[in-house]
């Protein structure tokens, strides 16, 4: 047992690290990943450890960077690329979406592509346009990807290994905001979960709230605000957003009866949408109230000054839940 | 290799007679009188299959297909540059590139006819499945040969995609990385004249080769209907990947006599004229004026040469027409290498909603 303190970002560079060790064909390649240990310091001291042929950095191209992973993964390799923020994926998101996630179907599952896609993702940090947005649907919308999203440094530190690990392509999204939070974990104890399940990250009967990335948070402090006003909430961490394990899901509305969905991300055609759809379909007669949802609003993600607004913060979440309570 | 965009590399002239270039003949002169005949049974193969699939669309066997009529030099002769262990990515139009790989002529058509998305097993012969979103494959081959590179593999990757693609930006990110770290792959242009209606200076007031200037990447143009030509400026591109003096360019210039696809309609944007002076360029025509020439025509390899084409033809047809449709339920497979439970729980609803048909069926019979 070695139980260790550690932020999400220390984390995932500790599980990246592992990941290097584990498997020689894993690389890493992006903008800055290499001496400066990317904008993030998520790839800190890697590239001096295993060197610049393990850990690359590359032009300043994000269609060349996953593109060139691509072709390295046809060679056999397991790269991991950087995206250096959520804003700035757009120019590789015709390899991602058109090959990188087609090649197994394409090819009836002759060819992999082992490719593991890290963006920072999200707002809260007060950054600048392109550098706070929730692109996540344009990929969970997309077959032949699988998506996640870590919420606490134990699940980055074994999400990302599992993710490199993977013989699927994974869109690897990291709760940017979330990187300085501390946990305490066993690094050598192997994951709880599988990296398709959900998590019940806290136990209630009330009502349910489904929540994922750096929403996870809110929603348990929701929780703990709603417990000292007699409501119990079960929160529920997603973890993985394709496929969605909604196993999970159902079971605790099953409990429960009541269902909140929060995300970062624009409410219309967001996460929530399928969930509420799909649990009403499933759970229509245990439930007491319609499906909510709770995310950022349909606007694009505002200047910084604003985005306390158009986050969802434990006071809307809350809001949502006695509106579920109410019905 | 020639730093400066010179006048087209050409080892036929189109009578047939051959062009004193010591410096590129030197890269062929293990090509003796069996090898030519080899290279223009490739040619005459190419275009055979080529009429056959062509025939088999409008016949209403095949969806669709990208006729290579024209190219057949450009294809044949960078191909039969390569090694095995070399890998090609490749786009909609290389059939013959794929022939000459050793794919199966029977197997080819699968993505046309609807049956599958991809024919045959990459790594079984070192060649991609085409791809369709042209330049994407540019960035494909780069990172190949990078992986091939921190192999320690001594080999060559070549890049297949027309003049259209140079304008895409997967192609330039494509040369600025293979530059950055000195990728082996080479990058073949089949400068074809027309990105389906839009001639080439829509695309570049200057010649495509020259683009690879900017990232100091070595080009040249080769006449792309010269298979002998075409032959050894590849092999000379490849040999430089292989040794580690990173990527080249290569802009054959050729034409595609025919349309774009089966789709196509040329006439409304190209003028007959214009055909018809490519038509003496022939590439086939001029291989055979030089085995003629040569005195290597005879009427025995002629008739050899048009049975193995036919042979190869209907190998292409019966392998077409007898290709069994897919399996409804083959919709759900290969997603993903691993099972997903949305998928899964979609393949078992369809499944039953099939099965009630069947019954429906069974009772109808």
């Amino acid at each position: 047992m070695t139980t260790t303190t550690l932020s999400l970002g220390a984390a995932l560079n500790a599980g990246l690290r592992r990941a290097l060790e584990h498997d020689r064909k894993v690389v890493i390649m992006g903008e800055d990943v290499g001496r400066l240990g990317g904008v993030f310091r998520i790839t800190d001291t890697l590239q001096k450890d295993f060197g610049d042929n393990r850990v690359i950095d590359t032009p300043l191209a994000e269609s060349g960077i996953v593109g060139a992973a691509f072709g390295m993964a046809l060679r056999g390799y397991r790269p991991v690329c950087e995206i250096q923020f959520d804003g700035f994926v757009y120019p590789a998101f015709d390899q991602i979406v058109s090959q990188v996630a087609k090649i197994h179907y394409r090819t009836q599952g002759r060819v992999t592509a082992p490719l593991t896609i890290r963006i920072p993702y999200g707002g809260g940090i007060g950054a600048v346009e392109h550098h706070s947005e929730s692109p996540e649907a344009y990929f969970v919308h997309t077959a032949g990807l699988r998506v996640v999203t870590p919420s606490n440094p134990a699940d980055a530190f074994h999400m990302i290994q599992q993710s490199v690990a993977a013989d699927d392509p994974v869109v690897f999204f990291e709760p940017k905001r979330r990187y300085w939070d501390k946990a305490d974990f066993d690094v050598d104890a192997g994951p709880d979960l599988p990296l398709h399940r959900a998590r019940v990250a806290r136990e209630g009967t009330d009502a349910t709230i489904v929540a994922y990335g750096s929403v996870v948070p809110t929603a348990l402090s929701a929780a703990s605000i709603a417990a000292d006003e007699g409501h119990s909430l079960e929160v529920i961490d997603l973890r993985s957003l394709s496929p969605i394990d909604f196993d999970t899901v159902e079971e605790s509305v099953r409990k429960t009866g009541r269902l909140v969905v929060a995300h970062e991300a624009s409410t219309f055609l967001g996460l929530g949408a399928e969930i509420a759809a799909r649990i009403s379909e499933k759970c229509f007669y245990q439930l007491d109230a319609p499906v909510l949802r709770v995310g950022g609003f349909d606007v694009p993600y505002p200047p910084s000054k604003l985005e306390r607004h158009h986050l969802p913060d434990a006071d809307r979440l809350l809001d949502a839940v006695d509106r579920s309570l109410a019905a | 290799m020639v730093d400066k965009i010179a006048y087209p590399v050409q080892l036929i002239q189109p009578d047939g007679l051959r062009v004193f270039r010591p410096d590129y003949t030197s890269l062929v002169r293990d090509i003796r009188p069996d090898q030519l005949r080899d290279l223009y049974e490739d040619l005459v193969v190419a275009r055979r299959m080529d009429v056959e699939a062509v025939a088999l669309q409008r016949q209403g066997e095949l969806g669709l297909w990208a006729p290579l009529l024209g190219q057949e030099a450009a294809q044949v002769g960078s191909a039969r540059a390569l090694r095995p262990d070399d890998y090609a990515f490749i786009s909609y139009r290389e059939h013959a590139v794929a022939y000459c790989r050793g794919v199966d002529p029977g197997v080819m058509t699968r993505m046309w006819r609807g049956c599958a998305h991809s024919a045959w097993d990459p790594s079984s012969v070192n060649v991609t499945n085409p791809a369709i979103v042209v330049g994407s494959q540019g960035l494909h081959a780069t990172g190949y040969a990078m992986g091939a590179h921190l192999d320690g593999a001594e080999i060559a990757t070549i890049a297949y995609f027309g003049d259209g693609a140079t304008s895409q930006g997967d192609l330039a990110e494509a040369l600025g990385f293979s530059m950055s770290f000195n990728a082996p792959v080479v990058f073949f242009c089949q400068n074809n004249q027309f990105a389906i209606s839009e001639p080439v200076h829509l695309q570049s007031p200057v010649p495509i080769a020259q683009r690879a200037a900017g990232y100091g990447m070595p080009a040249l143009r080769v006449d792309g209907n010269d298979v002998l030509a075409v032959l050894a400026v590849t092999r000379q591109a490849t040999q430089r990947a292989r040794e580690g003096s990173g990527p080249t360019f290569i802009e054959a210039i050729t034409y595609r006599m025919g349309p774009h696809t089966t789709s196509d309609d040329p006439t409304r944007y190209r003028a007959a004229a214009e055909t018809e002076i490519w038509k003496a360029r022939d590439p086939i025509d001029r291989m055979r004026r030089l085995l003629d020439r040569e005195g290597l025509l005879g009427e025995e390899f002629l008739a050899r040469v048009q049975a193995t084409a036919d042979a190869v033809a209907a190998r292409l047809r019966s392998g077409t027409v007898e290709a069994p449709d897919p399996a409804p339920l083959d919709l759900f497979d290969h997603v993903y290498s691993t099972d997903h439970p949305l998928i899964d729980e979609e393949r078992e609803q369809y499944a039953a909603y099939l099965a009630g048909f069947a019954g429906i069926e069974e009772a109808l019979s």
